[in-house]
C-alpha cells in the first residue's frame, strides 16, 4: 500500500491527510492502525481527507471500512472529506456512501462532529 | 522501455482480418511497454498473453498492462483508470485466493482487444471458485464487511464477465465493448 499519511489537529479534531494510493499491499491495516493510535492518543473526533488519494482498490474500501468500525467501536467518529471523483464512483456503486459521512469540506466536517 | 521484474512471456499477436495465415505468422512479435503505452500499432486486433508467477508484483503488472490496452482502446481516463483496477481485482484474487501464493502455481492473463472491444482474461491454477457461494457486497448485513467487493466490482465496471472452470483452477473473462464513455453505477 503506497500510501503516506500525515495527522493535524483543528479544533478538537485530528485530521489525517492521506496521499497515494490505498490498495493491496504488504501494508494492509496501516489505516486502522493509525486511527487506533489516534484513538488511544484521546481524540475520538477523526477526519480522513482524501484529497491526495489518486486510487483506491476493493482493498482500499476495505481498510476503509475497518477504519470506519474500529473507529465506531472505539466510541469515536470518523468522516470523510474531498473524495475524487474515481473514489466518489467506487462508494456510490459499491453503497459505501451509505455508510461514511461525506461532508462537503473541511469546515463542515469539524462543524458537524 | 520497462523491464518488469518478475518472469512473464511477453508476446503480442497482431494480426489483420485480410491477411492470409502466412502473413499473419510473419506478424507475430513481441512488442514493448512504456509510459506511453503499447508501441506497436495494429487497427484490428491486438493480442498479449503474460504468464506469471503469484507474487503481488504480478497484481501491479496486470493492472498497468490492462490500463496501457484500455487506454489504447480510447477509453475515457476514468473508465481506462477503472478497467486497470478490476483487472488488478482479478489478478489479486489469482495471487491470493487461487493460487495462494503457491510459487509452484502461475497465472495467465491474456489481454484482446478487438474493434468491438477489450477482453481480459486472468487465470489462475487454485483450487476452483464457486461465483454462486458469494456474497452480495450491498445487503445491508455485508456493507461493514472489509471484502468481497472484488468481483462485484468487476461487474459494475465491465459489461460482462464470465467464470470458466479449468482443471485446475478458474478463468474469468472480462469484457468492455469499445465506444461507451461512462463506467455505470
Amino acid at each position: 500500500m503506497s500510501m503516506k499519511v500525515a495527522t493535524r489537529e483543528v479544533d478538537g479534531v485530528t485530521i489525517v491527510d492521506l496521499s497515494g494510493k490505498i490498495t493491496l499491499g504488504e501494508e494492509s491495516g496501516t489505516l486502522r492502525d493509525t486511527v487506533l493510535g489516534i484513538i488511544a492518543k484521546g481524540s475520538k473526533k477523526i477526519i480522513l481527507n482524501l484529497a491526495e488519494i489518486t486510487y483506491v482498490d476493493s482493498s482500499g474500501l476495505g481498510e476503509l471500512v475497518s477504519a470506519f468500525t474500529a473507529v465506531k467501536n472505539a466510541g469515536g467518529e470518523l468522516k470523510l472529506i474531498n473524495l475524487t471523483k474515481k473514489v466518489s464512483d467506487l462508494m456510490v456503486i459499491t453503497k459505501l456512501v451509505t455508510v461514511f459521512d461525506v461532508p462537503d469540506s473541511e469546515a463542515a466536517a469539524i462543524g458537524s462532529f | 522501455m520497462t523491464v518488469w521484474p518478475v518472469r512473464y512471456t511477453f508476446r503480442a499477436i497482431l494480426s489483420s482480418r485480410v491477411m492470409n495465415e502466412s502473413q499473419r505468422r510473419a506478424d507475430v512479435g513481441r512488442i514493448s511497454l512504456s509510459g506511453d503505452g503499447l508501441t506497436v500499432t495494429e487497427p484490428h486486433k491486438t493480442e498479449l498473453s503474460l504468464t506469471l508467477d503469484s507474487v503481488l508484483e504480478s497484481v501491479e503488472q496486470v493492472e498497468v498492462t490492462a490500463e496501457q490496452f484500455a487506454r489504447r482502446a480510447e477509453f475515457d481516463e476514468d473508465t481506462a483508470c477503472h478497467i486497470g483496477m478490476v483487472a488488478r481485482e482479478a489478478a489479486a484474487n489469482a495471487v491470493i485466493h487461487g493460487n495462494r501464493g503457491n510459487p509452484a502455481k502461475r497465472v495467465r492473463a491474456r489481454f484482446l482487444l478487438t474493434d468491438d472491444a477489450l477482453t481480459i482474461h486472468i487465470a489462475d491454477e487454485g483450487s476452483g471458485l464457486d461465483p454462486q457461494a458469494l456474497r452480495d457486497p450491498l445487503a445491508e448485513e455485508n456493507l461493514h464487511r472489509a471484502n468481497g467487493r472484488g468481483i462485484f466490482l468487476m461487474k459494475a465496471i465491465m459489461d460482462e464477465v464470465h467464470f470458466r472452470q479449468l482443471s485446475p483452477g478458474t478463468e474469468i473473462v472480462m469484457k468492455k465493448r469499445r465506444g461507451q464513455k461512462e463506467t455505470e453505477g
